[in-house]
């Protein structure tokens, strides 16, 4: 075996990868959780295919024959519901924790970058998914989520018409992102993934800075066995508790989507869109003499430019210095999403 | 005389070279264009001939309680018609100027209500209260024989 596949040469390449061991190596398996959890995704959505079907007089009956009629059908659902929540969870961990290491400093920049858009079409991947049950929730979610798009100035409106394929959320906006959702994205995504982790594999696990400052030699572990172990044993656990969550708290499906009926109470967006959701409703109908919404959208959209640009204008980190603006903004920022929120889940 | 010769030789080498280049690119630039431009044709949604209407029935009138409401469809939007207290019978355009939500009419408060964001309309369609921008747009109701026609009102 070995001598047809130099397996021993892909053991010893591996043992010699070292990850750093300091107090703050927790945050180092999120990103493996995250890809762990992009695996699970793929796994159930593949299967998940083989009942679905994207129209839209038949995608609600058919996630109910999933649900009801497929064996286990109702367990690959909900784990693929759960999994998809923990899976931005987890991304939103990892990004943080990245940040607050300044883990993106010089040479990681394109790291970063490549993360940054991964995080991008995770939010994507969630909310073209929702839609594809076709039940009220997620109809009248997608309406409202598609018309925001519409307030960004210029482009807005034939984004809109793009997304929507046609100016009212029907079964072409059904049809759209069926494909946006097990085609597009995968793709885009898997290409992106993959640039990650090579530089990742090229550059190795970042230090904290506070290491390289005080010139003290980290202890490490080599990656393998020590940390790939460590990393399968809590792919395990977390596997568990999805599965647990999914036997007992199963995916729901609602009443189906009627364009001619009126829009229920409660209708709130996926929760990893709760925060930005709730700033909007801050915003006064006009702000000087732009609309509300326009002047959100855009606030976020330079937020997310600047957050995209952090390792550029972060100088201070990449030169190798302590840089305490940067967790204060990051602290600010958790702040801000923990707290809108639970004011959005809670009213 | 020789090195004049060759001078030139060099010069027709570099145009014959500037040209090859200014071919491919243009060549390049051109073949690009050709792909892009149908797959974005591709992706813009074809117009639907709206399907002209100038009436729809909303059924009968002697279905319709005081503060009932119905949603029909008008074409490609929705229409609310709601039989109000004083039984009069009023039509608005049902999607939420807000965020596109569909309506509902709310007989307790006598208000036109959109759950999506707490939005809420009076009964002549105006945005009273909650986020909407505009009121919603009129329709016109006529009753004949028993039969409820809704219009666009010009
Ligand atoms: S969509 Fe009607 S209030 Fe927001």
């Amino acid at each position: 075996m070995d001598s047809r596949l130099q397996l021993s040469d892909l053991v010893k390449f591996m043992s010699k990868k070292y990850v750093p061991v300091h107090s703050h190596s927790v945050w180092y398996y999120f990103g493996g959780v995250s890809l762990f959890l992009f695996i699970l995704q793929v796994v159930t959505g593949i299967l998940l295919l083989f009942y679905y079907k994207g129209s839209s007089d038949q995608a609600y009956e058919s996630v109910q024959f999933i649900m009801s009629k497929v064996e286990f059908g109702w367990l690959i659902r909900s784990i693929h519901a759960w999994s998809a929540n923990l899976f931005i969870l987890s991304v939103f961990i990892h990004m943080f924790s990245v940040f607050f290491e300044k883990a993106y400093r010089k040479p990681r920049e394109l790291t970063w970058i490549t993360g940054f858009f991964l995080f991008v079409l995770s939010l994507a991947f969630g909310f073209s998914g929702y839609l594809l049950p076709w039940n009220e929730l997620a109809f009248f979610a997608t309406k409202v989520g598609t018309d925001i798009t519409g307030a960004v100035p210029f482009i807005g409106e034939p984004l809109k018409v793009f997304l929507r394929g046609g100016d009212d959320v029907t079964g072409a906006t059904l049809s759209r992102f069926f494909g946006f959702h097990v085609a597009l994205f995968p793709g885009i995504f898997v290409f992106l993934l993959i640039l990650h982790l090579l530089f990742v594999q090229r550059q190795g696990m970042s230090e904290p800075i506070e290491a390289s400052i005080k010139k003290e030699k980290l202890k490490t572990m080599p990656f393998f066995p020590n940390f790939f172990l460590r990393d399968l044993l809590l792919w395990l656990l977390v596997l568990n508790i999805i599965a647990i969550l999914a036997v007992f708290f199963p995916a729901e499906l609602g009443m189906k989507a009627d364009p001619l009926a009126p829009a229920p109470a409660g209708i709130k967006p996926e929760w990893y869109f709760l925060f930005m959701f709730q700033t909007l409703k801050y915003f006064p109908a006009h702000i000087l003499f732009i609309e509300g919404e326009v002047a959100g959208v855009l606030l976020f959209a330079v937020a997310g430019v600047l957050w995209l640009l952090v390792p550029f204008w972060d100088t201070k980190s990449s030169r190798g210095q302590l840089n305490r603006k940067i967790n204060y903004l990051g602290v600010f920022a958790v702040l801000f999403i923990i707290i809108l929120t639970i004011i959005g889940w809670i009213t | 005389m020789i090195s004049n010769e060759s001078d030139g030789k060099i010069i027709k080498k570099e145009n014959r070279r500037d040209f090859l280049k200014y071919l491919l690119t243009t060549g390049l630039a051109g073949f690009a264009l050709a792909t892009i431009y149908p797959v974005i044709s591709f992706l813009k949604p074809p117009k639907q001939r709206e399907v002209k209407v100038s009436s729809v029935s909303a059924g009968l009138a002697k279905d319709f309680n005081t503060g009932d409401y119905k949603i029909i469809r008008f074409g490609k939007v929705p229409v609310i018609v709601i039989k109000d207290e004083e039984k009069d019978f009023r039509a608005f355009s049902a999607t939420c100027t807000h965020l596109d939500c569909t309506v509902q009419y709310k007989k307790d408060e006598k208000i036109i209500w959109c759950a999506c964001h707490n939005g809420k309309y009076d009964l002549h369609g105006r945005n009273i209260s909650g986020p909407p921008p505009r009121p919603l747009d009129k329709f016109m109701v006529v009753l004949k024989d028993e039969e409820i026609l809704v219009t666009k009102s010009s």
